[in-house]
């Protein structure tokens, strides 16, 4: 019976339909959805023949000549290079982020969130905030070679790497990712409903015991999303590194962390770049090998950031 | 603690002074330093003195133009496919690669052009005269470059577009392609434009493409034709920070990369604020 009565309806809708659109198909509509869909498919395919590209070149000669490529530094055989400097310059380019451009962002985006109130001053600043995510990578890089390198040279690097230092490169990523991580955890915060804070305020909570112990939990996962997505910004960087003379050439590094800090650095899109400027096939298997660790590198934090959004993701 | 953040958010003022400071201070040695007559010059040779403005200005536009003509399309179909056809579900899935094409680095997107988008796309299409770096195939990869991120604004915005308005459409008998194009698209068009604008600056700030794939090292004479070698502001202050053009001493050609820097940011500074009060203007509440 139940069958019968849904074959009816079905025949019914049928038949209004055939009714309605004149018993035409909407083949305008299926074609205009057709190209709709080519538009992402042809996007998401420029990942695919990229990453192929370079997987096709790198991972013969990766297989070639094995974990050396990771040893080594720079040398102008590129039998002999090796892609260590990069590394370990892009660990530290990402540690400033996370140790600097971090806290620094999660602080003024508390401030701007929880404690300022809507003055003249607190607007400016937001606008400010808003203008300095857009300003392009290269111009931070500028802002690094005035300050960072040729105004604090003597502190950031002494002698003879005349400014050019690991500290001038980390403090010139970390100043261009903390608007963004200001702007995401600044919508992270806004995402906590105001219920719970006034629930806070209610038992008499101050304002930083609301903010420590309810809002920020809450707001964690948004945080850390923000500030991994940064740290992928970062370490695929290279102008503003280039600016402040990041090492595209050979590289001796001595002492401990402190002492490397203020010598000569190299990172991993740095030797991309000194790579692929030569017209010589190795170098451009070597760079396409680089760009396979890079890639994957990147790929692996944002991994991260999708996971933990996922994981924590609620709704109020 | 409120003092520590608010030190924090004043950052935000300090590092803008900063900015300004820096780029208007080498700006100023620059304009005393050079001869002004050769800002309008035949091309912009910074160790042959001769600072033309209008070739790099010229060469971001052509780069640009071609980004944005390939982000445009291709960003907004996609937005719209994953806003207003796809299921849920590969919504869900999609979404986060799309993103994550977004994060690929601009070295990356240059080693890809000179290998595949140059030889492969331009030179096919263009014959094999066509020398390999060229401005084409850096606009084209600077294009590819910026579509995720227009197509992720993009459908940010029509995603947020209340449902009410598109079962409306859907109850007066308009089909999913008119209710796509008549209502949510005019629905979301201070957020698609927003995208646009951003992709735009992106465009103009994008470095390393056109350092690596322009074919500008040196210098280069005024010149609109894309299938050249050619120049923009950006690639012209690493060339003058770096590598072969690397000039120091008392000469204007060191601080002409604080000028390009000026109007480089004042550039984008001017289509960012117009972005914001453009979607200001428009937005509309539901």
């Amino acid at each position: 019976m139940a069958v019968r009565v849904e074959t009816a309806t079905s025949a019914a809708t049928e038949r209004v339909r055939s009714a309605l659109t004149g018993r035409r198909a909407d083949v305008g509509g299926v074609v205009f959805q057709i190209v709709l869909l080519l538009t992402l498919v042809f996007a998401l395919a420029v990942l695919m023949v990229l990453l192929i590209d370079v997987a096709r070149t790198a991972i013969p000669y990766l297989q070639e000549r094995g974990a050396e490529v990771f040893t080594s530094g720079y040398s102008s055989l590129p039998a002999n290079s090796g892609i260590k400097y990069g590394l370990v310059g892009s660990l530290y380019i990402g540690a400033f982020v996370l140790l600097l451009a971090l806290p620094l962002g999660v602080f003024a985006a508390i401030y701007m969130e929880e404690y300022a109130k809507d003055t003249r001053l607190t607007r400016f600043i937001n606008t400010n905030i808003r203008n300095l995510a857009g300003v392009p990578a290269i111009v931070y890089g500028i802002l690094g070679l005035a300050i960072f390198v040729e105004l604090l040279g003597p502190i950031t690097g002494p002698g003879s790497t005349a400014g050019k230092s690991l500290l001038a490169g980390g403090l010139t990523i970390a100043l261009m990712v903390l608007p963004i991580v200001v702007i995401t955890t600044q919508e992270a915060l806004r995402a906590v409903p105001s219920s719970i804070r006034e629930a806070g305020f209610g038992v008499g909570a101050t304002r930083w015991e609301v903010v420590r112990s309810h809002v920020l939990p809450y707001a964690t996962p948004g945080i850390l999303t923000g500030s991994v997505l940064s740290t992928a910004r970062a370490l695929g960087e290279t102008a503003p590194l280039i600016m402040v003379g990041a090492v595209t050439g050979f590289l001796a590094t001595e002492g401990g962390i402190l002492e490397s800090l203020q010598q000569r650095f190299t990172s991993l899109p740095t030797l991309v770049f000194a790579f692929v400027k030569k017209p010589v096939e190795e170098f451009q298997q070597l760079a396409a090998a680089t760009i396979l660790v890079l890639i994957v590198f990147i790929f692996l934090v944002n991994l991260t950031a999708i996971l933990l959004r996922n994981r924590y993701e609620r709704k109020w | 603690m409120r003092g520590l953040f608010f030190s924090a958010a004043f950052l935000a003022i300090v590092i803008s002074v900063a900015i300004v400071v820096s780029l208007a201070g080498g700006a100023i040695d620059f304009l005393s330093k050079a001869d002004l007559g050769t800002l309008w010059s035949r091309g912009w040779f910074p160790r042959r003195n001769l600072f033309d403005v209008k070739t790099i200005f010229v060469g971001t536009l052509l780069v640009s133009a071609i980004a944005i003509l390939v982000a445009a399309p291709i960003g907004l179909g996609a937005a719209l496919y994953l806003s207003e056809y796809a299921s849920r579900r590969s919504r869900r899935f999609l979404k986060p690669i799309l993103e994550t094409l977004a994060s690929v680095p601009s070295v990356v997107m240059a080693f890809f052009a000179l290998r595949f988008i140059s030889p492969e796309v331009v030179q096919r299409f263009f014959g094999t005269d066509v020398p390999i770096f060229n401005m084409a195939s850096a606009g084209l990869a600077v294009g590819l470059l910026v579509t995720p991120l227009v197509a992720s604004v993009a459908e940010d915005a029509m995603h947020a577009v209340p449902g009410s308005l598109r079962e409306a459409s859907v109850g007066l008998g308009a089909r999913r392609r008119t209710t796509s194009l008549r209502v949510v698209m005019p629905a979301a068009v201070s957020g698609i434009t927003a995208a646009l604008i951003l992709g735009l600056s992106r465009a103009i700030g994008e470095t390393m493409i056109v350092a690596i794939v322009g074919g500008g090292t040196g210098g280069s004479l005024f010149s609109i034709d894309p299938l050249k070698g050619g120049q923009t502001m950006t690639a012209a202050i690493t060339s003058l920070a770096t590598g072969s053009d690397q000039v120091r001493g008392a000469g204007p050609a060191y601080p002409s990369l604080f000028f390009v820097g000026l109007l480089l940011f004042l550039l984008t500074l001017i289509l960012n604020l117009g972005a914001e009060r453009f979607v200001r203007r428009v937005r509309r509440q539901y």
